[in-house]
Order: C-alpha cells, then structure tokens, then sequence
C-alpha cells in the first residue's frame, strides 16, 4: 500500500480470558487487527470463535468478575483505551464507539418509549442541547433509518423486528460515532428484512463514513458489506485480507475452505453440503499447535506440534503451515 | 391516513395520563381504588363524622352492647363506641402500616438495586449485613428497637421500617437480578450510559411489578404487626385508638361480643384488600407490554 494512514482501531496482540474457579477459558488468543476510517471490517467465525469477546474488549465491557484481558492492547486514534479510565471509557461508548446487539427483541427497554430511548444516548452525550433540538434530532434519525418520528410515543413490542434493529441502529448512531461494531445485527432477522437492514447500514456508514466492525458467520453478509475480513477460529484469526482475498479462488486456510463449502452453491449441484467435521474446540484445553489441526484434513507433525507461521501475500495473510512461512510472527 | 394522525395526537398525552388511562380499564383495580379513597376520605373526615371525645370516653352502663342504631358497631368493653374509635383508629394504622411499607422499601429498594446491580464486592457486603440482620426474629427486632427508643406511635414506625428493610431489601434484590443480565442494559451500557441512570431509568422500572405486589401486601401485615406492639404496651398507649390494638383487646370478649373483634378485623382486611386490588392493577398499568 503507497500511503499507509494510522488506523483508527488497531488490536495488539489482545488475549482474552474468561477465568471461573473451574476452569480458565482461552476466549481470545493474541489477535492482531487494524481498522481504517470509513472501512468495514468483518469478523467471521463459528459460535465461540471469540468475536463477541473482542467486541466486548474493545468496548470494555466484558463481564468484570471473570472476563480478563491479560494481554495486548487496543489503540483507538492511538490513545490505548484499556489505560482510560472507567469515566472516560463511559464518555467514549455511545459518542465514539457505539456498538448494536445481536438481538433487537431483547436490546431495547420494554419499558420506555423508543423516543425516549433515542433521546437518552443525546442527553448522555450532549449535556447543553436544547430539549427542542433534541427532540428535532430524535425525528431526523427516526426518518434517516425510515420509521415514522409520530412513531416515537410507542414502546417496543408495537414494532416488527426489523424495525426495532432500525431502531437500535438509530441509537448507535445518535452521535455520529467514529467506529461502530456491529454483532450479528441480521441473524435475528428474517431474510428479506436482512437485505433491508444491511442497505440501511451501508447507506448510513457511507454518508457519516462510520467504520464499522462486523461481526457474523454469514458469508453472504460479509461478500455485500465488508472491504476487509477476518476470519476466527478458537480465538484467533487463521485468515485476513481484502475481502475480495478471502472471497476469490486463491489458496485459503483449511478451515476458510471448509466454511465455504458447507454453504450452497448455485452454480454447482451437489446432493449434500459438506460441512467441517467435529466441533469447535474447548477453549478452556485448546490443543497444541495449530488448533484447528484436530478437524483438519491435512494436518501433518507439525499442526500437531507447532503454531502455524502466517503466509503473506500482500494484504492476504494465511496461518497455516501448508503455505509455509514467508516471515516470523503472528498474524 | 387521519385516523392515524388523530392516534399519534391522543399519543402525546403524559406518561402518568397514559398510566390512568390503563388503569381505568382495570375494573377490579378501580374497584380496590374506590374502596381505598373511601377509607382516606373517611379517615380525613373522622373529626365530622364522630368526635373524638367519643372514641376515647364511654359509659360503663353502655358497655359490651351489640350494634343498634345509636351505636352503629356496638361498645366496646368501656363502653366506648366502636364505629368512632375505628374512624378515628384508622389514622394511626393507615400512617402504620402505608408509612412503614413506604420508607422501607425505598431504603430497602436501593439496598436491593444496588447489591443486585453492581453484583461483586458490594452485592456480597450488603447481603451479609442483610443476612445477619433478617436472622433476628422480626418481632424481637421491633421490641429492641422500641425498647431502646421508648413506646409511642413514632417509635414503633421507626422500628417496623428497620425492621422491613431487610425483606425488602432481598425481595428487590433478586427483581434486580433477573433485570439485570438482560441485553438492554448492556445496551445502555454501550452507548455509555451512567449507572445510576440505569438503575433508575431501565432496571427499576422492569423490576417494579414485584416490588409493588411486595408492597401492596404488607401493609395489612405492617398494621398487624403495629397492632402487636401495641398489645405488649409499647406501640399506642391506651385510650387511644387503633384497628390492631382494638383488635389485641377484644380478644378476651370474643365469644360474648364477637362484633368487638369483626370490624377492626374487617378494616383491617378491606384496607390490605383495596390496596392489593390496586397493586395489581397499577403494576399491569406500568407494564407496557400489557397495553390495550
């Protein structure tokens, strides 16, 4: 790349752990990763691959009795946001990072008006406005995510689904938040609804040149938003590049393979689906070496022993030993 | 398209009008409502209806009569009559019972909020304080209090608001709790929201439905127990009328003037009655989800 530009989010080298009197769960393993202004970035992976777990560091909002982060660091506009303190993260969260759940039926306060709702995170952010120019900004992102403002005097279960998630987009982005991480914000919705929503979200991040994190499993999602992609498993990234790296026909990790070929096809005709044997491994006993060398069907010696060194090729960085190693380190 | 627009205006009436409003629906919780301002109107106008020299004073050669139309509840075993030393009784029981359940679930509730919120260090210092203190039977805990504050009215309501902080307290607390894990407080807690305002805009209001139907119900409890003090002469001090302590004396008369014991009893109970009837119709006023 001819000019490189500081990230607005780089992870270093983050280890996560979430530690019980039972057992010390490796929930995140080292990752490395960058995110530029206005680019989106998705973070793909099997359940339990560590993705809502970065979020939540990035965020810092990991349960605080068990969820550790011992090592690394996460710079954001090169200010290392695990030394901030308690207020000043409180400050960041909704202004600069705002984050939407998974599931709308569940993120929103049955309790309160969505007026309200949207209302709160102005107020928190923004002590001086007037209550009329709040409420002026309350009706503009109601019409900027395509829901009626006379619709604000309602509660929650008086919306679909979908428009609770519109909803819930309107509140991330109340403040014109520089980065926003979104967890599966279209897994709890029907398909048709997915589309719409992921529209809405391009549209928006295009037109505040938001960044964005996203978080999913779904290839298709990844192939209509992300310019760049991460792929996780067992709490580290095994595959990164452009998306069109992760996306073409090159050489792929083993288990990005595997990913792929567990969804249809259109343009192939196959009876089954060939999904990746076995399961994700117990992060609280990962195995040696390269973990995903238990569910691989070319792992060798050296999977089982030694930790796989990253194949470079320009942006597209591959963790596994069929590739050999063009330089030391992690990923 | 009108229709809507004429909704969207009806919409714009306050929350507390949006509350009534629901509430009126409720016919059971009017009916709990109805009873309960006949019991404040009543207790206000006491002085009009029956002075209170008639509470107080009686003749003994009307004592122990049955109800008749010059003593519309009978006498009591002084003579005095019953129908005004209820009317007049109803005073003290209501600022008993209604003002101990008040402030000790206020106290109790922020005990309980925080603890449940915050969980960790705070929640486990709380709750051993709390267990400790629920240990000592409720009735041995009111007289210690009292003993060491000296009988009266005032007293014996300091005393049963300590005394009740504790249930509440845990009763809160495990409302919290289950408020607590949900998705929208974490939510409230990404968009950097601060932690007293989630405790006070998005967790209480959730939990609030245990905590009325908790309330609602000891107040009866609160008069009984006032009353209990007031037996064992450390509450109200005779002549002075109460429902549990008229209660506590006709006890010895309950075979041969059965009327000295029922109708303390029944304003006892209707009042408890009106207010659960009300709980529960204001704590599916308060639930959204539960509209129209």
């Amino acid at each position: 790349m001819a000019e490189p530009q500081t990230p607005l989010l780089s992870i270093r080298g983050l280890e996560v752990r979430y530690e019980t009197d039972e057992a010390i769960t490796h929930a995140v393993n080292g990752i490395n990763l960058d995110i530029n202004v206005g680019e989106t970035v998705g973070l793909v992976g099997e359940t339990g691959a560590g993705k809502t777990t970065t979020a939540l560091a990035v965020m810092r909002l990991l349960p605080h009795r068990t969820g550790k982060i011992t090592e690394g660091c996460i710079l954001f506009r090169g200010e290392d946001v695990l030394r901030k303190s308690n207020g000043e993260m409180r400050q960041m969260r909704g202004e600069r990072i705002s984050m939407i759940f998974q599931d709308p039926m569940t993120s929103l306060n049955p309790t309160m008006t969505m007026g309200e709702q949207i209302r709160e995170s102005l107020e928190i952010h923004n002590k001086g406005m007037s209550a009329a120019l709040t409420d002026a900004r309350v009706d503009e992102l109601l019409t900027m995510v395509g829901i009626p403002p006379r619709r604000k005097h309602e509660y929650p279960h008086q919306f679909s689904g979908g428009m609770k998630q519109r909803i819930v987009i309107a509140i991330a982005l109340a403040c014109r938040p520089e980065l926003l991480i979104a967890d599966e914000p279209t897994t709890a919705l029907d398909v048709t609804i997915q589309a719409q929503v992921l529209a809405l979200m391009n549209e928006l991040k295009e037109s505040m040149r938001t960044s964005m994190i996203l978080i999913t499993h779904d290839l298709g999602v990844v192939s209509e938003m992300c310019d760049k992609v991460a792929i996780m498993y067992a709490g580290e990234i095994i595959e990164r590049g452009s998306a069109d790296d992760i996306l073409d026909d090159g050489p792929h990790h083993p288990y990005t393979v595997g990913l792929f070929n567990s969804i249809p096809d259109i343009e192939r005709e196959s009876k089954r689906l060939s999904p990746i044997a076995g399961l994700m491994p117990d992060p609280a006993a990962l195995p040696g070496g390269c973990k995903f060398h238990p569910r691989c069907g070319d792992a060798a010696d050296a999977c089982r022993s030694l930790a796989p060194p990253p194949f470079v090729s320009g942006e597209h960085i591959i963790a596994c030993h069929k590739f050999g190693s063009s330089n030391g380190g992690r990923i | 398209m009108e229709d809507i627009d004429f909704n969207s205006q009806t919409r714009k009436k306050s929350r507390r009008g949006e509350i009534w409003r629901r509430m009126k629906k409720n016919r059971i919780a009017m009916v709990g409502l109805f009873i309960f301002s006949a019991i404040l109107l009543l207790t206000i106008s006491a002085d009009l209806i029956t002075p209170y020299d008639k509470a107080i004073t009686g003749s003994l050669a009307d004592r122990l009569t049955p109800p008749s139309s010059s003593h519309w509840f009978g006498t009591d075993n002084y003579g005095r009559d019953i129908f005004a030393r209820i009317l007049h009784a109803s005073r003290r029981s209501l600022v008993m019972g209604i003002g101990a359940v008040l402030v000790g679930i206020t106290l109790g509730g922020l005990l309980g909020a925080c603890a449940g919120y915050y969980g960790g260090r705070v929640d486990s210092v709380i709750m051993r304080i709390i267990d400790t203190v629920i240990c000592i039977p409720f009735m041995l805990l009111v007289l210690a209090i009292v003993a060491a504050l000296g009988p009266g009215l005032v007293n014996v309501l300091i005393a049963l608001m300590i005394s009740m902080i504790p249930t509440y307290t845990r009763v809160i607390r495990s409302a919290i709790l289950t408020v607590v894990g949900q998705d929208y407080i974490e939510a409230a807690k990404s968009c950097g929201t601060p932690n007293r305002w989630i405790i006070l805009k998005h967790v209480l209001p959730n939990a609030i439905g245990p905590i009325i139907v908790q309330a609602t119900m000891t107040v009866g409890t609160m008069i009984i127990w006032a009353a209990s003090t007031s037996f064992l002469g450390m509450g109200i001090q005779p002549p002075e009328p109460e429902w549990g302590a008229m209660l506590a004396e006709s006890k010895d008369y309950m075979l041969t003037a059965p009327y000295m014991v029922m109708f303390p009893g029944f304003a006892i109970a209707l009042t408890a009655l009106s207010l659960n009837l009300m709980g529960d119709g204001l704590r599916d006023a308060l639930d959204p989800r539960l509209k129209d």
